[in-house]
């Protein structure tokens, strides 16, 4: 299953069609979109707009590759489950969110493995017609987690009532 | 360790990117005395048993709706008491801080790793409030007099 993910705040009807047509064109059946408040009407994905987190954790175990909007949420639980995700970020200048922070974590994220960044509606296409070339994401080494969970334990410690 | 684990932790974010990396970060700590708070019903607590507590969303743009929200965080802060309250953003995780300083909580801001080249809004007003005002990239350590790298959920 390919999984699709817009986020809960704003329509992202770009990326919502260009997988759709997709998936239209070349027959697949097996597309599942999150697609929050688009108003683009997709006809070859089952889509919601939005669901418990929970019930998107399942989805996302169950997807063997993962489409998202640039956002935290969709990138750190790829890397956690360890599935490829292809990122295609929102254009604040198309309107697409406030301001550019999704570019920022596009071009943050681009050397990770496993996080492929589309840029464009043409290299999404070139990704999504190479499914079987994409390699999963990965945890990491969690060294940074556990340097932050140390100082917060100090800093933790220091608060009385 | 030992000594914290009394202490009660108020973690809080927003529903999406900010709330799953508060978790990882919750999950990591395992703090026993942890409470969870979020905008979206249907969230499991990273640790523990307790029910996460819902509270509304709102940002400002809409402001009967922080009226509603600071009434629910301020029950909610009366009611856990917490020693510190943590927060990874956006809006209603910077009224929290705010309030917890009213109960003479701990305050902790740990911007989004969605802002990696600058602070969002809500990072940028959080200075006043928290304690501990962190960013999750590196670069951005002592970018501003009071901010701080400190690691990150990555």
């Amino acid at each position: 299953m390919i999984l699709l993910s817009v986020g809960t705040q704003f329509p992202f009807d770009r990326l919502v069609q260009a997988v759709d047509e997709w998936a239209l064109r070349t027959g697949r059946t097996d597309v599942l979109g999150q697609i929050g408040p688009s108003t683009y009407k997709p006809k070859a994905m089952k889509c919601f707009g939005l669901v418990s987190p929970d019930e998107m954790r399942d989805f996302q175990a169950q997807a063997d590759i993962m489409i998202a909007h640039a956002g935290m949420g969709s990138i750190l639980t790829a890397m956690e489950l360890g599935k490829p995700i292809i990122v295609f970020p929102r254009d604040h200048t198309l309107g697409e969110h406030r301001n550019g922070h999704q570019m920022d974590t596009a071009n943050r994220f681009s050397e990770t493995p496993g996080v492929f960044v589309a840029r464009s509606v043409e290299e999404l296409l070139r990704y999504l017609n190479n499914l079987q070339g994409l390699l999963a994401a990965q945890n990491g080494s969690r060294a940074e987690l556990a340097r932050l969970a140390d100082n917060l334990r100090s800093f933790i410690g220091t608060a009385h009532i | 360790m030992s000594e914290n684990a009394n202490k009660r932790v108020l973690f809080i974010a927003s529903a999406g990117g900010h709330w799953i990396q508060l978790c990882r970060l919750a999950a990591e700590l395992n703090y026993e005395q942890a409470h969870y708070a979020t905008t979206l019903k249907g969230a499991k607590a990273p640790t523990g048993t307790r029910k996460v507590s819902v509270v509304p969303d709102a940002s400002r743009s809409n402001p009967a709706k922080l009226v509603v929200l600071a009434s629910r965080l301020t029950w909610l802060m009366a009611r856990v008491r917490p020693h510190v309250v943590i927060t990874t953003g956006a809006a209603p995780g910077l009224l929290a801080i705010g309030i917890a300083k009213v109960f003479g909580a701990k305050t902790v801001w740990i911007d989004s790793l969605a802002n990696s080249e600058v602070l969002s809004l809500s990072g940028r007003m959080a200075e006043r409030y928290a304690d501990l005002w962190l960013t999750q990239w590196p670069h951005l350590d002592a970018s501003l007099p009071r901010l701080r790298y400190m690691g990150s959920v990555l």
